[in-house]
């Protein structure tokens, strides 16, 4: 079988978010950059679709040059081939990229590469839209189910199970399909030196999109408002043993 | 008009879509326009006894027993074509898996642009929304274009209110065009047995353990306080990438959003991915070597120190505090 899945570069924050002095963007300057965690999951359960079923898998992802350093992670993992839809480095909104991925998916089409499942994450961990998988699914005409924790696939369908509150749901659809992956539907292996090295020489298709106002526009972005807020220390080590209890007995949890 | 999509359990309307009815509310008043919903679903007629509180006139029904159980596609089929017949200004549904599911759907569908998790609605032109990034660590202030605007509401963006006066509702069922087509993905509930665990969503006091707990070995302490307190175990991102947890004990922006009384992070250092999933918590107690750790500074209650130490000394001391006979 053969597999597209499609992930997107971000920042790899930690303990705090600044931004750029024009609120634009977040200030990326002491950060480096990944991929969302679900793609991170989409990109492993690829790699192991293939190894179970055989076929070939493909990575796409849309952005500036730099995402190179994404697809080379998406490959070092496994996957064979890369795709770069090339932005100027503006931010696109859900409606362009989507457009984008589906230009470049019927492109693949038209060279003989026809996929039977296109996977994202179920959002991305930035702009977090929830949308362009189903955008790119129906306008492939083709069956989707977002937020996946786990894939089998059967003959020529896949049968899927999604978390819920109140426990799973299932759902079997037929292939081709598009399915947006969640974490926890498997535990991404870590990049094999050999594989770092296969990666770094292989060579990346490009592709210059072109830009659309998809009707969702940025103007500025900006920090929650922080509520005043003070910390209490209770101690240090197991001094701080008898606090603890006495905070567990305030709270009317002992 | 303003037509909200609402969520319902045999046509009980989810928490999150009486926030949606009330934010939609809101909207309608500022727009001085009616406000109706859509629920789909033959028992979505039953919604009409609650919506009457939210200021609702018309409450339609998609009524095919087609979608009586969730199909994403059929849905969203039946909410576009409901919307281009009666034409509201904005539709709003819920951020939940679903609402976020069908309203992409319906935005894809209608060829339109979509609003994901907005916070704050300000209509007008240009129609200003302000939505979440980074599940609600950063916000983003933006325009949204389109004959009909497409939102869908971040959960608790606010609480929902039901007003004292309600109104009268009509309720117009309406049975959409559908084909095999939209019924190509349907969601068939399993519902899992009780494992009389207290889960990690309901638990009053959660003790979540990051990667300064040293090794899957050391939750032990940690099980042992949740067996006392009566509490659940969660874990930070880093834990179930070591392998240590399950990624179901995984709390944070990709896994479980909860909302305690206490949470208790021991070595967890803060990042703003694992604080989306804590930030309910109505306390937080941080149990951390460093004091400059992120978790610190935004806990209410800290103890500086190894984990082990202080949960061996904590689980100590209220064990023998159980020993004490009472009264």
């Amino acid at each position: 079988m053969n597999v597209l899945v499609c992930v997107k570069r971000v920042p790899a924050t930690a303990g705090h978010i600044a931004l750029s002095a024009d609120s634009q963007e977040i200030d990326t300057r002491y950060l480096g950059f990944t991929v969302s965690p679900h793609e991170e999951c989409a990109v492993e359960e690829a790699v192991r679709l293939i190894e179970k079923h055989g076929g070939s898998s493909t990575v796409l992802t849309l952005g500036p040059e730099v995402a190179i350093d994404q697809l080379r992670d998406a490959m070092a993992l496994g996957i064979e081939r890369a795709i770069l839809l090339e932005t100027d480095g503006r931010e696109w909104d859900p409606v362009a990229t989507a457009a984008a991925i589906v230009e470049a998916i019927e492109a693949e089409r038209a060279a003989g590469r026809s996929y039977d499942l296109v996977m994202f994450g179920n959002e991305s961990a930035d702009s977090a839209g929830y949308q362009i998988g189903v955008r790119v699914a129906d306008a492939l005409d083709l069956p989707c189910v977002t937020g996946i924790k786990a894939l089998e696939i059967g003959d020529g369908e896949a049968m899927v199970r999604r978390q819920t509150e109140a426990g799973w749901e299932t759902a079997e659809l037929s292939l081709p399909a598009v399915l947006t992956v969640k974490e926890g539907i498997n535990l991404p292996r870590y990049p094999s030196l050999p594989g770092r090295l296969r990666a770094k020489k292989k060579e990346i298709e490009r592709i210059k999109p072109q830009w659309q106002d998809g009707g969702l526009e940025k103007i500025r972005l900006k920090l929650p408002v922080q509520v005043e807020h003070s910390v209490e220390i209770l101690g240090k080590n197991g001094d701080a043993g008898a606090q603890v209890v006495e905070l567990f007995q305030r709270l009317r949890l002992l | 008009m303003v037509l909200a999509f609402i969520e319902h359990l045999n046509g009980a309307p989810t928490t999150l879509s009486l926030e949606v009815l009330t934010m939609a509310g809101r909207l309608s008043g500022e727009m001085a326009v009616p406000l109706e919903a859509v629920a789909i679903g033959p028992k979505g007629a039953a919604a009409a006894g609650i919506v009457t509180s939210y200021g609702v006139s018309r409450l339609h029904v998609g009524d095919d027993p087609r979608l009586a159980d969730y199909a994403p596609a059929g849905w969203a089929r039946a909410v576009a074509e409901l919307t281009e017949r009666v034409n509201p200004e904005v539709v709003i549904g819920t951020a939940s898996d679903r609402g976020s599911e069908v309203m992409a759907h319906v935005a894809a569908r209608m060829k339109l642009p979509l609003a994901a998790n907005c916070t704050e609605i300000a209509p007008g032109d240009p129609f200003t929304v302000t939505r979440q990034r980074w599940g609600g660590s950063l916000l983003e202030e933006a325009h949204l274009k389109g004959r009909v605007k497409l939102l869908t509401l971040a959960p608790h963006a606010l609480a929902a209110e039901a007003s004292p006066s309600r109104t009268e509702v009509a309720t117009h069922p309406f049975t959409p065009a559908l084909d095999d087509k939209d019924f190509r993905v349907r969601l068939v509930p399993q519902v899992e047995a009780d494992t009389g665990k207290i889960s990690l969503a309901q638990a009053r006091v959660v003790i979540g353990g990051g990667r300064g707990v040293g090794s899957a070995e050391g939750f032990a302490s940690l099980e042992e306080l949740a067996g006392l307190l009566g509490g659940a175990v969660g874990c930070s991102r880093a834990v179930t990438s070591l392998g240590w947890r399950p990624h179901s004990d995984q709390v944070g922006q990709t896994g479980m959003r909860i909302a305690p009384d206490l949470y208790i992070a021991c070595g967890i250092s803060g990042a703003i991915q694992h604080m989306v999933g804590c930030r309910a918590a109505k306390h937080i107690l941080a149990i951390n070597t460093d004091a400059a750790a992120p978790i610190v500074e935004q806990a209410d209650y800290a103890v500086i120190g190894d984990v082990q130490k202080v949960l061996s000394s904590v689980n100590a001391q209220i064990r023998k505090l159980r020993e004490v006979p009472v009264g």
